[in-house]
């Protein structure tokens, strides 16, 4: 099954619901606590990159008993180097934005972190898109 | 599913079901049913919100009375740090603990102590490698909800037993050495300001509790008075530091140990919103995180008898005037072991719709698809806390769709239309006849 949110740049009183409902959509069906945690960090991260960097942006994620996938796609500047844009505190994200505590540049290693496979195209001044993976495995093994 | 023992239960009497408790739940345990609160086991967490937010008086919390002392030969009072908070300023904790000791105990063992050898141990497991934050174990409410809101973050929890485990352990062992006795003739019990407590006595997070029962603060509260006034009543040395009687209060228990960097938070649902910032990889820069369930911390809980503001200022002088006594010595015990928890504290998965993950997904869509035909108004007529609640509960097979009680309306609408269409319908022979012996009329 799938949801989806709309996400608006700069709202930032608004950014985590679209994760928060995920995790709790995660919980009801019953997904591994590990699966659950990983999803909800990977949304987030999501969910508030579209924040910080695009005008508007789309975060889906479809719910399979054996995966969780994580769709972002924005309307925004894009990213011009994609593997600067992986290391960690590497953030483009202005100093205002910064002194709110986000956009520590630790967004997409965190996503990177918590995702099974992770795909991302982007084209400057036009937008982003991220498909994250998580497999729900059974905890203990990795 | 496993049967909980919960200390917050209902007065069917005094319920009205006037929905006041189902909203304000942290775990969306309540529901109304047939005009009476009702208690989703698997899910309450004992924090007691619900006591306080009943204007009827109809939640109350199961304690143990006084008449308990008679099972034992000997009997333990362990008074918690907020207790001291509850008198006025000129009544110093000998003279409380005198008080209490008169109400039929042999002995007395103060729970700031306990915390005082529980804030050492804390020192020495902060130095060690942890996820961090790490996340108080002291209150069992925020436990509670963490097994079932958060249980990616359970490993967060220190693995420490609480200042009332170690003190009841402590006071046994204190006995036992002292006169010789047995331990099953020991009797412990704890002055409690919470229900929260009273189900970790029952419900132990370690193997076992050392604590036998819970006494209400707020139901000996009135006696204690009495006694304080009473001339045989005779002071009691109170051991107790600045360091440990401040765990009774918001803050007081970071104050108490050493690190770098730690945050306080009190009140549940303000607990609710940073275990949701650390669940999101956030605060990972902060050391030791304290979570208490009640606004204030266990000055403000739901059995206190005294207003949690006026307690606070009690406490801040009480331990301002503790600091700046000497400290008496205290034969503590060294070894982390003593205070490990000796089992893990696991999830409590109450909130899957089927244990059938394959199901529970076709049964979420349904969940969607009713919350989307629903009017999201969350008014709690139906019983549930929110619509999207209602929703679940209908999927789970637990309501109907015509508790909404705009649903309701529609439906009765539509029924009401049905029902004006078929008065202007005629049975076709009777309309024929009429218009025969019309027109026949007419022409006549
Ligand atoms: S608040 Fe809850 S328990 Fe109290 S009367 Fe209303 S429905 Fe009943
Ligand atoms: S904060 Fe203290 S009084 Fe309140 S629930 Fe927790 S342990 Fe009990």
């Amino acid at each position: 099954m799938q949801f989806e949110f709309n996400i608006e740049g700069m709202n930032f009183t608004r950014a985590g619901e679209a994760a928060a409902k995920i995790k709790k959509a995660l919980q009801l069906v019953g997904m591994e606590v590990e699966t659950v945690r990983k999803a909800l960090i990977v949304a987030y991260e999501a969910e508030l990159n579209i924040v910080i960097h695009a005008y508007h942006g789309k975060l889906t994620a479809e719910v399979n008993s054996d995966r969780v996938e994580i769709k972002a796609e924005d309307k925004g500047p894009g990213i011009p180097d994609i593997n600067l844009a992986m290391k960690e505190g590497y953030s483009t994200a202005p100093p205002n934005i910064r002194e709110m505590g986000f956009g520590a540049g630790m967004g997409l290693p965190n996503i990177e972190r918590c995702s099974d496979k992770l795909e991302i195209t982007s084209e400057v001044n036009q937008g982003t898109q991220l498909l994250a993976t998580i497999y729900n495995r059974t905890s203990g093994e990795k | 599913m496993q049967q909980y023992f919960h200390s917050v239960k209902l007065d069917e009497n005094k319920c009205k079901g006037c929905t006041n408790c189902i909203k304000r739940c942290p775990t969306e345990a309540i529901r109304v049913r047939d005009g009476r609160a009702l208690i989703i086991e698997e899910r309450c967490i004992d924090c007691g919100e619900c006591i306080r937010i009943c204007p009827n008086q109809a939640k109350l919390a199961i304690t143990d009375s006084l008449e308990r002392l008679k099972n034992y030969k000997y009997t333990i009072a362990l008074p918690a740090p907020s207790l001291y908070a509850q008198f006025e300023p000129k009544t110093n904790p000998e003279e409380i603990l005198g008080a209490l000791l008169t109400l039929g105990f042999n002995d007395i063992y103060e729970v700031a102590v306990g915390a005082e050898a529980v804030s050492m141990a804390l020192n020495n497991y902060l130095q060690q490698d942890h996820p961090k934050p790490l996340i108080s174990s002291a209150c069992p409410a925020v436990v509670r909800l963490m097994q079932v809101r958060f249980p990616g973050l359970l490993k967060h929890i220190v693995s420490i037993e609480t200042p009332m485990e170690i003190s009841a352990r402590l006071a046994r062992e204190k006995a036992i050495q002292q006169y010789g006795l047995k331990d099953e003739e020991i009797g412990v019990f704890f002055i409690t300001p919470c229900p929260a407590k009273v189900t970790a006595i029952k419900q132990p997070f370690g193997e076992k509790s050392y604590v036998n029962g819970a006494i209400s603060m707020s139901t000996i509260y009135g006696e204690l008075l009495h006694r304080l006034n009473s001339p045989d009543t005779r002071p009691v040395e109170s051991l107790s530091g600045a360091c440990g009687v401040g765990w009774g209060k918001a803050g007081g228990e970071n104050h108490a140990i050493w690190c770098n960097s730690h945050l306080a938070v009190d009140g549940i649902h303000s607990v609710i919103n940073v275990l949701e910032e650390i669940e999101r990889g956030r605060l990972n820069d902060i050391d030791y995180l304290e979570a208490q369930a009640c606004t204030g911390g266990c000055i403000g809980g739901p059995l206190v008898p005294q207003n949690l503001f006026v307690a606070r200022v009690r406490m801040e002088k009480l331990v301002k005037k503790l600091s700046s006594q000497k400290t008496k010595p205290l034969q503590l015990p060294k070894d982390p072991d003593y205070f490990r928890l000796t089992k893990p504290i696991l999830p409590r998965p109450t909130l899957k719709l089927s244990e059938d993950i394959d199901q529970a997904i076709s049964m979420l869509e349904e969940v969607e698809r009713i919350t989307e035909d629903l009017p999201g108004l969350d008014c709690g007529s139906c019983g549930s806390p929110s619509c999207r609640a209602l929703a679940e509960d209908i999927v789970r097979g637990h309501a109907e769709t015509a508790f909404c009680i705009f649903k309701l309306r529609e439906r009765l609408q539509l029924l009401a239309q049905e029902m004006v269409n078929l008065s202007l319908k005629q049975p076709p022979a009777m309309g024929r006849a009429r218009e025969v012996e019309i027109k026949e009329g007419d022409t006549r």
